[in-house]
Parts: structure tokens; sequence; C-alpha cells
């Protein structure tokens, strides 16, 4: 699919999180390392932040910075534990989340 | 007091949404004679499929038990069961399951007729005059607490978990909150989140139910990928699901779960069975689309919701599919398919909420007689009965 197809419709990159205690927001365009995004929270509320990686449409990067180990949250729910610590605005994908649960 | 739409109120007290009358085979023998009678009349629809013989076991009861929970479906208003003659599930037997429905049902077998042109005359007969009585019934206001909704997602993308499943769940919610059921199925797609489900339970046999049911089909997959010839073929994530986005399996099965919203399982049920219970349900299936909105019908559903970010056709015979798509792309390439653009949320025209809405008014027009885009365009190819593995 073209990503870039969707963030040209919507005139501004954006983001969305899932759940109120979600730290990680999934980007709804491809964000570049640099660039600030709008967050739309399940709630409707909306916020900017910056991401120090490049982004896919799709992925995820972090709202806050993590330690190592600390649990990944998404729908509210825990998905996986970080590998490493990872700064705010980071990329967060199996290269540095691991997750122990399901058939991998 | 609930929402209401137009429905067709059947003999023991259930409501169909559509008034169609269905032709089905006991066994692969005479799925031709029944697609010929179906094909004979107008608003009759057959369910060819391919077993009901040479089967033993789980295997033939979940085949008796399907066949028979679809004869009984409420959409339709009358049944023309038609069997060989030799076959291990009899057409009797299928008869005999759909009958204390009180709806119009006779039955045809080949053997004792005489040939296949002699079976489609009488069968044809049987289904014309049940056509004729069941165009005279009209549509009377129900309560939505009479739909059940199945719920099944096909030709994901990352679209899916993101936007149409939650915006799905949204809708759900709201129609078991006024006392409807929605079915989620798929617990090949659940493994690695059935601790998340069973907090989710009305109580902790459900939750004790949950867990044993999405237990056994992980053990099951397991099983049938300990033979080392099959090592590639093992993980139910894939590179396509890495490429999009998702970093577990956990991760991708809460994306599928969130088509069945935020309400609580009220019940666990075996396929091919219907529940006891109103509310949100788990179908103990598999998670083939096909197989799971054949097991959802079978228990009642009458109607279809369908996420697919990819985008496919298929539909279901007799009942209608509502398919939504959460990726703008797709709805522009497939509007001749897609019902509902969930896709709005992506290009920042309509909220997430706005988006569950739309599926649950578009859920309720398709259930007073509005035609879903597979049904108009005669899409029937999700019938297809679960077959036991082991």
């Amino acid at each position: 699919m073209s990503e870039l197809v969707f963030s040209s419709i919507s005139g501004k990159k954006t983001a969305l999180t899932l759940d109120p205690t979600d730290n990680v927001g999934v980007a709804l365009a491809d964000l570049a390392a640099g660039e600030v995004c709008t967050v739309i929270e399940d709630n409707g509320n909306e916020y900017e932040i910056g991401v120090i990686d490049n982004i896919p449409f799709g992925h995820k990067f972090a709202l806050a910075d993590f330690e190592k180990n600390q649990a990944v949250i998404k729908y509210g729910e825990e998905i996986g534990k970080m590998k490493e610590s990872i700064q705010k605005g980071g990329w967060i994908h199996n290269h540095n989340m691991y997750c122990d649960r399901g058939m991998k | 007091m609930g929402d209401k739409f137009l429905g067709y109120r059947r003999e023991n007290g259930s409501v169909g949404v559509r008034n169609l009358i269905a032709i089905i085979p006991s066994v692969f023998c005479s799925a031709k004679v029944a697609q010929r009678i179906a094909q004979s009349i107008p608003n009759a629809v057959h369910f060819s499929h391919p077993v009901g013989c040479s089967q033993v076991g789980e295997d033939l009861e979940i085949t008796a038990k399907t066949l028979i929970g679809v004869g009984r479906n409420p959409n339709f208003a009358g049944v023309v069961v038609v069997g060989l003659g030799c076959e291990r599930f009899t057409p009797a037997e299928l008869a005999q399951g759909i009958a204390s429905t009180g709806k119009m049902l006779e039955t045809v077998v080949i053997q004792d007729v005489g040939d296949s042109i002699a079976a489609i005359d009488k069968g044809t007969r049987y289904a014309r005059a049940m056509q004729q009585k069941a165009s005279l019934q009209r549509r009377e206001e129900c309560d939505v607490n009479e739909l059940m909704i199945g719920l099944n997602c096909g030709g994901s993308d990352t679209t899916s978990g993101l936007i149409a499943n939650p915006a799905l769940g949204i809708a759900s919610d709201k129609l078991v909150a006024q006392g409807g059921s929605s079915i989620l199925t798929e617990l090949t797609e659940l493994i690695g989140t059935e601790h998340i489900l069973a907090r989710r339970a009305i109580n902790e046999e459900v939750a004790a139910d949950i867990l044993k049911a999405i237990r056994t089909m992980e053990e099951r997959l397991k099983r049938q990928t300990q033979n080392s010839s099959n090592e590639k073929r093992k993980n139910l994530i894939s590179t396509g699901n890495f490429d999009g986005g998702l970093s577990s399996v956990v991760e991708k099965s809460l994306g599928g779960m969130k088509k069945s919203g935020n309400a609580q399982f009220v019940e666990v049920f075996k396929y091919g069975n219907a529940p006891t219970k109103k509310g949100l349900l788990l179908l103990d299936g598999p998670g083939h689309d096909g197989e799971v909105t054949t097991g959802q019908v079978a228990a009642g559903a009458q109607i279809i919701c369908f996420p697919t970010g990819r985008g496919t056709p298929s539909g279901f015979p007799g009942v209608p599919v509502i398919k939504i798509t959460g990726n703008p792309r797709t709805y522009e390439r497939m509007k001749e398919n897609i019902d509902i653009n969930a896709g709005a949320v992506i290009t920042g025209e309509k909220s997430l909420q706005q988006a569950g809405e739309e599926i649950y008014q578009e859920i309720i027009a398709v259930a007073s007689g509005k035609m879903s885009k597979a049904e108009v365009l005669g899409h029937d190819e999700q019938f297809c009965i679960w077959r036991m593995p082991d």
C-alpha cells in the first residue's frame, strides 16, 4: 500500500493512540527522523511529538523514554517488553522489543 | 427500549432479516441437484459442500450440526433437504434437526425418486410452493435484541487492527448493550491474548472456558507443526505482519480481538452449536474466513460484519455480509465490494467513534432489508464447513 497517499490526503501527519494507558503511538503516515507529528488520542485530544527515527506507516514509536525490560502498552495491554532502553520518539519494533507469549 | 429494525418473525419466535428458501444437500453427492433446484426459482439459495459421507466421530458430528444449524437460521423461511439416500449423514437426520423450528420443510432423496432429473423436478415444486407462501409474509418491527451478528476479518492489513476492527468493536458494543448478540471466533488469531480475553469474561466459569478453548487450539496447531518438514509453517505471525508494523503475536491478536469491543463475554460455545445466552459470545472455531462465518450462521447469526484491509469480495448465501475497510486506498479501489469506508479515520474526515456509529447504522439498515454489496453481486463463497484435522 502507498502510505504517502494517506499523509497527503490528511494534510498533516498524524499518529493514533488506542487506549489512555498506551505508551506508544502508531504512525498514520511515514514519518522521517526529526519530523513532528500530531498524536490523536482515543478520546480525540491532540498533541504534537517529534520522532527521532524513521517511522513507517503503521509502525510504533515511544511516547516517553523507555527503560530496558519496560512493558510496551498498546490497546491498553502489554504487547511485549523492551530489549533495551529507548528515548521518546524512537521506533519500537521486533529489533528492540520482545514477547514471550503466543506462537511467535 | 432498544433500537428497532424490520424483520421477519418466524414460527419459533426468532427473527430473520431475509425471507429466503434454503436448498441444503445432506451430502456432496446431492449438491448439484440442490444447486439446480435453487436456480429454478428466485430468492432461493443452495449450500453445496464437499462432505456428509466417509467421515466419523467429531468431524462428522460437526458437519451434521453445522448443516442443521444453517437450516435453522431464521433468514430462511423454508428448507428443502436434498439427500442421495445412502450417505452417512442421512437426509432424515438433517430434516429432523431443522423440524423443531416449525418452518416449512420438505425432503427429496434422489435414490427414492429415481434420478437426478426427477429429484430436481420434485425439489423445485416444493421450493416453488414454499416461496409463494413466504412471499405473503411482511416485515414487522423488531427489537435489536433479536439480532445476532458474526464478526470476522479477512485480507487484513495494518489498518485492520488500527481502524476497522476498533470501529466494528464500537458497533458491536452498542448492539450488545441493547441486548443483541455478537460472535467473535478466529481462535487461531487470539493465541497469546487468552489471559486478556479471560479478564473480559462475565464469570470464572466463562473465563475458564476461554482459556481452555484457546489452549486447545494452540495445542492443535503445535501438533501440526511438530513435523520438521513443516518447520517454516509454524509461526502465526507473518513477514507481512512484521512489515506492517506488528511486533508480536499478542499485538496482532489484540488488533483482531478489537472487533469485539469492550463488552464482557457471556458464553463460549462449540462449533456447530447455537449459544444459550444473548450478548457477546465466543465461538470455539478456526481462523478460516468461510469456516468462521459458516459456524456463525449455523449459530443463528443473521448478518456478518467483515473488516478487510486489503479487500475481499466474498459473501455468504442468504446472509448479508457487511464489508468494512480501514484502508482508504482499498475503499477507492474496491468501492463496488466494500460497504463502509472506516479509512475516513486515517484521512482525518471521521473519528473512530463516528465510524463505529456508521457501521452500527448500516447493520440496522441491512437488517431491515438494505442489500449489502456482496449480496447484490451474488457473492456466496464463504459457506465452508470446518473439518476437524485430528
